[in-house]
């Protein structure tokens, strides 16, 4: 499936956007003719060096930024003002301190009005679901940082979202961990039949997550290519090193990688 | 002997030197008629103890400084949140709260007992008057430094400002808000005494007031015992009700630190 076949069934489609931040002479071009669709239930992992506007993306499709050109449609309509159909799960957890695990898992169930009984159904689901049973109680302040994650998807959930945002929410864990957490949010956003944007700047994470690779030029942001990952869509991620379509696929975003990060000023 | 007792401990002493020095000096090196002598104070206090005027008086200043503090705290910790979230609100009302608040409040109560007379409805509006300043400009600059990412992940997920309000503003400012209660508690204090020694018949400030008539040093420094009594009682108060809205807080001071 490429990009210009699925537009006419697309969930997500950015059109000609470009977006520049300030005015006059001391304004940035952050990103330029970005063309591209997420059809439903895809999972697309978006590439590029630092500071080439990939977060600037995700806050588009989520309308918390308006594009300076150009149209992002989601569900077929232009996004104006907050996409509450997406969930969003930045780099920081964006935890509340003040609320136990179980606390902050319930904020949008409260939200939504939903009565103490289904709250604590639900929490106690999500919980078993993220894996942080016996962690209930605990405040965010005495928990690990792979568990701060797990609640704050754990939130994301409770949210229930047609579509998951995600802005390299696992790059400051460890390898491991990491891997974990690749595993299971796989697992999870097929389970539960989602569409997953997720954004890194990771290459190995972007191939083992995503049904779709988009390559990013250094600022001013182009997509350079889009990538369709030879492996299975039911992949076994703790043997995927073991495949050899793996490091061939990541020699090839290398190849494209590479050149723009010499151009990224560090 | 664990760690408090030993701080303990050390506390005693140093205001056991304090006492004992004041106490030798007395009559030798300056005349009892203006430092007066702890022993004199001791039992001038058992005295009141005894007769139940020190707690009478403590708790008319007490009660006035009291309600002052909740009036001027509920109230400035509204106007804080409602300007910090309302910012068309806050640049219209800001430099007319400013020039109000440069103003030195003690300058005010004569103008206070003159429109309210001297009761202790005048004692406690004055007290207000002062709480409700800093408890305002501490809760408005705390929900201003709300973090406003968090808030666009919560508006995101569909949240209304009640429930903005609820879960994640007056939670996040509530530490400023505490600190300027905390700030407050010696200036309720002020305005109760200060309006005592003004116009008053009863209370820690008359006392004060009175007995500085009569040239009893004795029974002045009483009284600011009466005064430094009643601040601890506050102070103490203060961290009770911290520890019980804000339970996270004690979780972390609790968390072994490092980096
Ligand atoms: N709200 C903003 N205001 C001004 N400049 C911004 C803003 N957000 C991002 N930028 C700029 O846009 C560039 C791209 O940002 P971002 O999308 O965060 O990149 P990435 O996520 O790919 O690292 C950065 O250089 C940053 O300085
Ligand atoms: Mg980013």
């Amino acid at each position: 499936m490429t990009a210009s076949d699925s537009a006419a069934t697309a969930l997500m489609t950015f059109a000609d956007i470009g977006k520049a931040f300030g005015q006059g002479a001391s304004s940035i071009t952050v990103l330029r003719d970005i063309n591209l669709s997420v059809a439903r239930g895809e999972i697309v992992a978006l590439l590029g060096p630092s500071g080439c506007g990939k977060s600037t993306i995700l806050n588009i499709i989520a309308g918390l930024l308006t594009p300076s050109t150009g149209v992002a449609r989601y569900a077929g309509k232009a996004v104006e003002g907050l996409n509450h159909q997406v969930g969003y799960m930045a780099q920081s957890e964006h935890l509340l301190p003040w609320r136990t695990v179980a606390g902050n898992i319930q904020a949008p169930l409260e939200i939504a009005g939903q009565s103490r009984q289904a709250m604590t159904r639900r929490v106690a689901e999500l919980i078993d679901m993220v894996g942080l049973k016996g962690f209930a109680e605990a405040y965010p302040s005495q928990i690990s940082g792979g568990m701060k994650k797990r609640t704050a998807l754990a939130r994301l959930l409770a949210y229930d979202p047609e579509t998951l945002l995600m802005d390299e929410p696992f790059s400051a864990l460890d390898a491991h961990l990491r891997l974990h957490l690749q595993i299971e949010l796989r697992a999870l956003t097929r389970r539960l039949d989602k569409t997953l944007l997720f954004v890194t700047h990771d290459l190995e994470e972007a191939v083992t997550l995503g049904d779709r690779c988009v390559v990013f030029s250094a600022r001013p942001g182009r997509i350079i290519k889009i990538i369709d990952v030879p492996l299975p869509p039911d992949r076994d991620i703790m043997r995927l090193r073991y495949d050899d379509a793996f490091p061939k696929i990541c020699r090839e975003l290398w190849s494209l990688l590479a050149p723009e990060l010499e151009n990224s000023p560090a | 002997m664990n760690h408090a007792m030993k701080i303990a401990l050390r506390r005693i002493l140093i205001i056991g030197v304090f006492l004992a020095i004041w106490e030798g000096a007395s009559g030798r090196l300056m005349s009892p008629f203006f430092i007066s002598r702890p022993s004199a104070i001791a039992t001038r206090l058992w005295s009141w103890a005894i007769d139940g005027s020190l707690f009478i008086n403590m708790a008319i200043t007490a009660m006035e400084a009291i309600a002052g503090f909740v009036i001027g705290g509920v109230l400035g910790a509204l106007a804080g949140l409602a300007l910090g979230r309302s910012p068309v609100l806050a640049e219209t009302l800001n430099p007319i709260i400013n020039a109000f608040n440069s103003l030195p409040k003690v300058a005010l109560a004569p103008l206070f007992i003159m429109w309210f007379g001297v009761g202790y409805e005048m004692r406690i509006i004055f007290t207000a008057i002062i709480v409700f300043f800093l408890v305002f400009l501490n809760t408005y600059s705390g929900v201003r430094g709300v973090s406003r990412e968090l808030v666009n992940v919560f508006r995101l997920m569909r949240a209304q400002e009640r429930h903005l309000m609820r879960m994640v503003i007056v939670p996040s400012a509530i530490t400023w808000i505490f600190a300027g209660l905390r700030l407050s508690v010696p200036y309720a204090l002020i305005g109760a005494i200060v309006s005592e020694i003004m116009a008053s018949n009863a209370g820690l400030g008359y006392l004060i007031a009175y007995y500085a008539s009569q040239f009893n040093a004795a029974g002045v420094f009483a009284a600011l015992v009466g005064v430094m009594l009643l601040s601890f009682l506050f102070n103490a108060g203060i961290r009770l009700l911290e520890r019980v809205l804000m339970p996270w807080q004690e979780v972390d001071e609790q968390r072994e630190v490092t980096i």
